[in-house]
């Protein structure tokens, strides 16, 4: 076989050890990669900053474990900022495997700042059906949460004094990996003017910049490099998907280079049979 | 009188929610909020049927031991085995519940996700080649769109700006249309509903 036929044909198992080893060799070495933050980001965090202690904002843990990576990083450091900014935050999730994400987050995060339940955070819990209890929110919380996530009859609690729905609500920071984020854009702020922020999965992201421009989102978090920027835009220091770019960084150079050697077969192939 | 009752909610009802929308009254937003509390009466019905079908089908297979049957054996465990932990242990951090969720289900599916990377880098290596024009394009901004994560010194400056110019500019043209497009389909989809030219909702006919 000639060589440009070997450099197109590459023997699969020959990407995945390279693969393999571009996913472990960082985690080893100790380098950084330099964040630039972008518009999108940082119109995010700018919002975030602009709102007062005692402000209310609804966080949709809208997320499976398998994009954990890239969306809990983001939900944590955003989290943190609004707990270290006295905001009282307002949890649910529409995602089957979001109670988990979400309880883990909570736990953590009210132990971390030393919040209460019910006081300054609550967890409203799982419902399914994304966008009808997206839309039910918008008439009144109680209609699909009578109670949090623990089974304690919302209207015991305090924070949930005076609040009925979206208008109460500053925004709604929306952490998501699949449709649901259609649904916060087209209904609770289409039909109920709640301001929408979101934080996505990389592969999500370039379906929603149109809503950027179009201002129906305040900005957007995309994907590991999205929660890199925020955490650097709040000095994070806990910042994990910081580290995890240097992970991304290098997987990304592999994938490029094994592009150029095919095309390079591709290329050398052709000069031959002309 | 089969076929016409069912036809005739669903035109008042078509009609109703769609003029209800433009229609800023508490009696209308009240209408509004009896049937989205139905919708969702009638959603969790339709998850009670999804586990009813699930535990049926694995019991049928499990007593015909059919192949893979040992596979429903595990997933009826699992059905039955996170329901009970979730009623009588409690679903809070630290809680069997949520130690099984944490240390069983989230490693299976963050490995299957994972996975993908090696997939992706296959794909990659042996899908783009700059045959024509076309995949040259889809090539070149393949490639920027992955470059805007990787720090290139002097370059990275340019390389941000172009592949913010290619999201910003021809992605979101492309979106846009295909956005309008759904929008058209779902408007010409719904009014047949209602209208009465699409009935395959109420099965045969």
């Amino acid at each position: 076989m000639a060589f440009y036929e070997k450099l197109m044909t590459m023997d699969r198992r020959v990407v995945y050890i390279t693969m393999a080893l571009a996913v472990a060799i960082p985690l080893f070495v100790p380098f950084q990669v330099p964040i630039h933050t972008t518009s999108e980001v940082k119109s995010v965090y700018d919002f975030i900053e602009s709102l007062k202690p005692g402000d209310r904002l609804l966080i949709a843990i809208d997320y499976d474990p398998n994009a954990m990576a890239e969306l809990h990083p983001m939900a944590l450091t955003i989290c943190r900022q609004c707990f270290a900014k006295g905001i009282k935050l307002f949890f649910v999730t529409l995602s089957q495997n979001g109670p988990g994400m979400a309880e883990q987050l909570v736990s953590r995060l009210s132990k971390e700042f030393n919040k209460k339940n019910g006081v300054d955070y609550i967890y409203l819990g799982y419902k399914p059906y994304p966008g009808l209890v997206i839309l039910s929110m918008g008439q009144n919380f109680r209609i699909s949460f009578p109670m949090d996530y623990y089974g304690t009859p919302v209207d015991s609690m305090p924070i949930m004094q005076g609040i009925r729905n979206y208008d109460d609500m500053k925004a709604v920071i929306a952490f998501e990996a699949g449709w649901v984020a259609d649904s916060w854009i087209g209904d609770a702020n289409g039909r109920y003017k709640l301001p929408v922020a979101l934080g996505l999965t990389g592969v999500m992201t370039a379906d929603y910049y149109p809503y950027i421009q179009s201002k129906q989102i305040i900005g957007l978090m995309g994907g590991l490099k999205g929660a890199a920027e925020y955490e650097t835009l709040a000095k994070a220091k806990d910042r994990i998907a910081s580290r995890g770019m240097k992970v991304q960084t290098i997987t990304h150079i592999v994938v490029i280079l094994f592009i150029i050697v095919g095309n390079i077969g591709f290329f050398m192939s052709r000069r031959k049979k002309l | 009188m089969r076929w016409q009752i069912p036809l005739l909610i669903v035109l008042i009802g078509g009609v109703f929610m769609a003029v209800q929308y433009f229609v800023p009254l508490e009696f209308s937003e009240r209408i509004y909020e009896y049937c989205v509390d139905w919708v969702i009466i009638v959603g969790v019905f339709a998850m009670g049927l999804g586990l009813w079908s699930l535990f049926r089908v694995s019991v049928g297979k499990i007593q015909t031991k059919a192949q893979g049957w040992g596979y429903n054996f595990i997933t009826l465990g699992g059905l039955f085995g996170m329901i009970l932990l979730g009623l009588f242990s409690g679903i809070e951090e630290g809680k069997q519940f949520m130690n099984l969720f944490w240390y069983i289900y989230t490693p299976i599916q963050s490995s299957m996700f994972a996975l993908l990377a090696f997939y992706v880098a296959s794909a990659a290596y042996r899908a783009f080649r700059a045959r024509t024009l076309v995949s040259t394009i889809l090539l070149l901004t393949a490639v920027v769109i992955m470059l805007r994560l990787i720090p290139l010194g002097p370059v990275s400056g340019l390389n941000q700006t172009v592949a913010s110019w290619i999201l910003t500019v021809p992605n979101m043209a492309a979106k846009r249309a295909i956005a309008m497009g759904i929008g058209l389909g779902g408007i010409a989809t719904a009014l047949k509903v209602v209208l009465g030219i699409e009935r395959s909702y109420m099965g045969k006919e």
